[in-house]
């Protein structure tokens, strides 16, 4: 079951940049594009554990801002030469609304 | 017995559809043709030309009189048609009423007034008729002011057209890009440059507020307080279908007359076609559709069989000199690719959308001859799986095999030209080459070919190399990324010769490969067009990295630092104090003395960061911009004020230089030290930019390091004045700013430029050094400002934008 959350307005996020939500396993980073797509991605580089939420965003990727990894938004994975994923969430925006799927992270929490 | 037509409008589609009928059955109808208009149909898409002036309205007459009385219909040309008798079939114009078995209407559409102040005032006007067209001609007079309140394709048209006639026109549009429902960005930006290039203004993003004016239009006001003078005002926001008599006739109408596949509305008698009605759920304004609507309108009047089925339809903008095409849905999505083709030498931009093995948008700008291609290939579905590799080179190239760049540049005869800026041919590059200008440097200092704009570099590359076979290797410098082929010297020197001034100008004109760039070029794009355009370029915060745009530098863990200036490196009780009190309270985890002589608070969690630059502002403490690709320290000794060695206020000076300096961005960090004597305590020979004070006044030296390389100073000159140091120092530091690439430390730029070249323009030339300073001073009133305060002010911008922890104990 899927358990939407509205997390907060699309203008809050800047285009080309990300907000975070935090969740009680960890923060969530939620990027909005030059073209106003929202993606939600587990805001931990699976390599050093940098704040993805502050990488620069170019096109549908993020370069994670301790060493440079890049990963794909669309499906959370390194780019390149790097190896390793990122967890995605579920996420839209409605009305100017985003709206998370969050529910997966908390429920790890309580297991 | 003939049957009764009446057909209300005489616009495109009922012309077309009445060609279709009475071609097919002249002699079966009574058609009795009314027309708000006091005219018959003519090609009303083809209205810009004659706005223009490139046609007469005579050439866009498509049924003249004789076409009309030939065919025995019965013209009531200006007459309105003001009720539909639907129970007795007639309708009524103010001349009476006429009898129909078969009702045709085909109003249209009306244009759409923004409800601004101002809208009713004499001189405003839409584009829909002759009647706009020639209210446009009469006031586009040279020198005359228009504005346009619309980007889309009809207020271009109505642009371009006035300017052609002289007027100084101006076009405002709501939206970031113009015809944002055909183009996209890219596509949006090319027609925006060229459109400025025929002298039309336009002001993207401006909502209007008003019109002004007393008599009649005078001037547009925006929302963001611009005011543009305006003799004639044109309206263009859009249109919507003309339904009121529809309404009054209770005939089914949702957004415009609601008709089936056979273009029946709602009564069985009445039929609707063109811009007026609504077929499941959909509108339209294009001429395609409508004709489409005009032959099984025809073919059901005539009892034949067919159906209305819209197809997707593709537009071009008919703008003498503009080249554009879009066709079927191009935005992005996930699923969906972009084969993307630029040539920005010839402001060509093609991008494709790829939806699994389908074509399924195209947007063309500069090169549309395989527009229609594209468009086949989308309106029918066609699998292009095996196109895909040459797919976006057209259909002159399917079939042929994959290009080699330099076999196909080799395959260019002599007389071919590379370079479009100095007319150089193929020929004449070959024949440097074969006299012996192996490097482009060479061959650009011979020949001039790639040495105006540059955009030619990679060909003028590929003709070496098909010249010198093996031997050549190309571009000693590699290029800035992987977004690019053009080196970072390249790169500057084209944002000031094109003068570029914003990263989707660059990436376009210089034919960037990727969409966005990368995290490695959007931070030298955004650095080169500051520096380069301090008043007219806005510095991108979402294009810095991650300790500039946070203005703190962020640590493994993900907390951040926090440095406060310290002038020169003295302090006061009242600074330790209000440091500790900051300390205190955000439990900053470590305090720590730099290097550079002032106090690291470590450990500092984001959204503490606005606090606690709070607190340091409200102590009189700045950023000490310790993250920076900027000024960080000047690290001063005491000097005569205290020490028996000293020979000059080496503190006094340093504090000038930094708060001459402090703020401004540079290609990597710079840092100062200045010294009151020649036992140099505060260490100033091993710093970008060095001062050791003597007896006589003042020793500047240069390109030191103290990092990964360890390098002392090499002597700039020696001056007698402070005010001499500073004048020097800032022009040094601007010469650097526009020079060097990004990321380059002063003494990597110097090894590249060499200090003979530095001297020549800082030391050996007062008006230039002068001039550098003059312009450093110039960015200092655009960034010599304190970020700390600025964010400070939004702290919610810093914290999370949700806290779902709160919900869960909740």
């Amino acid at each position: 079951m899927t358990s939407l959350t509205d997390i907060g307005a699309l203008d809050d996020i800047p285009r080309q940049g990300a907000r975070v939500v935090r969740t009680t396993a960890g923060c969530i980073a939620i990027f909005r594009t030059a073209d106003d797509r929202v993606f939600a991605l587990e805001d931990r580089c699976p390599h050093k554990g940098g704040p993805l939420s502050e990488g620069i965003l170019h096109g549908d990727s993020v370069t994670c801002p301790l060493h440079a990894w890049v990963f794909d938004l669309n499906t959370g994975q390194a780019l390149g030469a790097d190896e390793g994923a990122v967890r995605r969430f579920a996420v839209r925006v409605e009305g100017g609304r985003i709206l998370l799927d969050a529910g997966l992270m908390q429920r790890r929490s309580a297991a | 017995m003939k049957q009764k037509l009446v057909v209300i409008g005489a616009g495109m589609a009922s012309g077309r559809m009445l060609e279709h009928l009475l071609d097919a059955d002249p002699d079966g109808w009574d058609v009795t043709l009314f027309n708000a208009e006091p005219r018959g149909n003519y090609n009303r898409i083809m209205l810009s030309p004659v706005l223009s002036g490139e046609k007469s309205f005579d050439q866009i007459v498509t049924h003249d009189a004789d076409w009309y009385t030939s065919r025995g219909i019965d013209c009531r040309f200006g007459e309105t048609i003001v009720r539909i008798d639907r129970a007795n079939r007639v309708v009524y114009s103010p001349r009476g009423g006429v009898p129909y078995d078969r009702l045709v209407i085909a109003t249209g559409s009306a244009p759409f007034i923004i409800p601004v102040p101002g809208r009713d005032l004499p001189g405003v006007c839409t584009y829909r008729d002759l009647e706009d067209t020639n209210a446009m001609i009469a006031a586009a007079k040279p020198g005359a002011h228009a504005v346009v309140i619309g980007g889309g394709l009809l207020g271009l048209e109505a642009a371009a057209g006035m300017a052609a006639r002289g007027a100084e026109v101006t076009v405002i549009h709501l939206i970031g890009h113009l015809m944002e429902r055909q183009l996209d960005p890219a596509a949006g930006y090319l027609l925006q440059r060229d459109l400025e290039k025929k002298g039309i203004r336009v002001h993207c993003k401006g909502a209007t507020k008003a019109i002004l004016g007393k008599d009649r239009v005078e001037a547009v006001l925006l929302e963001d307080g611009t005011v543009y003078p305006a003799d004639l005002v044109c309206m263009a926001v859009g249109i919507r279908p003309e339904v009121r008599l529809a309404n009054d006739a209770h005939l089914e109408v949702a957004r415009g007359i609601v008709v089936d596949d056979r273009m029946r509305t709602s009564d069985p008698a009445i039929f609707a076609l063109g811009e007026c009605v609504e077929h499941d759920r959909q509108l339209f304004g294009l001429v395609a559709p409508l004709y489409d609507q005009a032959r099984v309108l025809a073919a059901t009047l005539l009892g034949q069989d067919a159906a209305f089925r819209p197809v997707q339809t593709a537009t071009k903008l008919k703008v003498t000199g503009v080249d554009l095409f879009s066709a079927g849905d191009f935005a992005e999505a996930p699923g969906r690719e972009d084969i993307v083709f630029r040539d920005p030498g010839r402001g060509i931009y093609k991008r494709l959308v790829l939806e699994g093995d389908r074509l399924c948008g195209a947007v063309m700008y500069g090169d549309t001859a395989d527009g229609n291609w594209f468009f086949g290939l989308i309106r029918d579905g066609t699998d292009i799986s095996a196109l895909r590799e040459t797919l976006i080179f057209g259909p002159a190239f399917q079939g042929g095999a994959t290009a080699d760049p330099i076999a196909a540049v080799a395959a260019l005869p002599p007389e071919a030209e590379i370079c479009g800026c100095n007319g150089v041919c193929k020929g004449r590059i070959v024949q440097a080459v074969e006299g012996g200008a192996t490097t482009l440097d060479a061959v650009r200092s011979l020949t001039k070919a790639s040495a105006s704009c540059g955009t030619c570099t990679g060909l003028v590359e590929q003709v070496m190399a098909a010249t010198l076979g093996g031997a050549f290797t190309a571009n000693a410098n590699p290029p800035m990324c992987r977004c690019t082929d053009h080196t970072h010297d390249d790169v500057r020197r084209l944002i000031r010769t094109l003068g570029l001034k914003s990263i989707p100008a660059v990436m376009q004109e210089l034919g960037w490969k990727t969409a966005g760039g990368c995290a490695n070029c959007r931070p030298a794009l955004n650095y080169y067009l500051l520096a380069d355009w301090p008043l007219d370029y806005r510095d991108d915060r979402q294009s810095r990295f991650v300790n500039e745009r946070n203005h703190a530098n962020i640590q493994k863990d993900g907390t951040y630092s926090v440095v406060p200036r310290m002038w020169g490196g003295v302090t006061t009780p009242a600074e330790l104090r209000a440091i500790a009190d900051a300390a205190d309270r955000y439990a900053v985890p470590m305090v720590k003395v730099t290097g550079g002589q002032r106090i690291d608070l470590l450990g500092v969690r984001k959204e503490d960061l606005p606090a606690i630059w709070s607190d340091l502002n409200a102590a009189g403490m700045v950023s000490g911009h310790a993250y920076s690709k900027g000024l960080r320290t000047v690290k001063t000794c005491v000097g005569s004020e205290f020490c028996r060695f000293g020979t000059q206020d080496s503190t006094g000076l340093g504090i000038r230089l930094e708060k001459l300096l402090w703020g401004s961005w540079t290609p990597a960090k710079v840092k100062l030290a200045v010294s009151g004597c020649p036992r140099n305590c505060a260490e100033a020979t091993c710093k970008d930019v060095g001062v050791v004070c003597v007896d006589s006044g003042y020793q500047i030296s240069v390109a030191g390091a103290a990092g990964m390389d360890v390098k002392e100073t090499e002597a700039l000159c020696t001056v007698a004045t402070e005010d001499e140091v500073l004048e020097t120092v800032a022009a040094f530091i601007q010469l650097y700013r526009e020079n060097s690439r990004y990321l380059h430390r002063i003494y990597k730029w110097v090894a590249k430029v060499g200090l003979v070249w530095c001297k020549a323009q800082v030391v050996a030339d007062p008006a230039n050094r002068r001039a550098l300073y003059d312009r450093f001073l110039l960015s200092q009133t655009v960034y010599q400002t304190d970020p700390w305060a600025e964010h400070a002010a939004t702290p919610r911008d810093w914290a999370p934008m949700a806290d779902l922890t709160l919900r869960a104990a909740e």
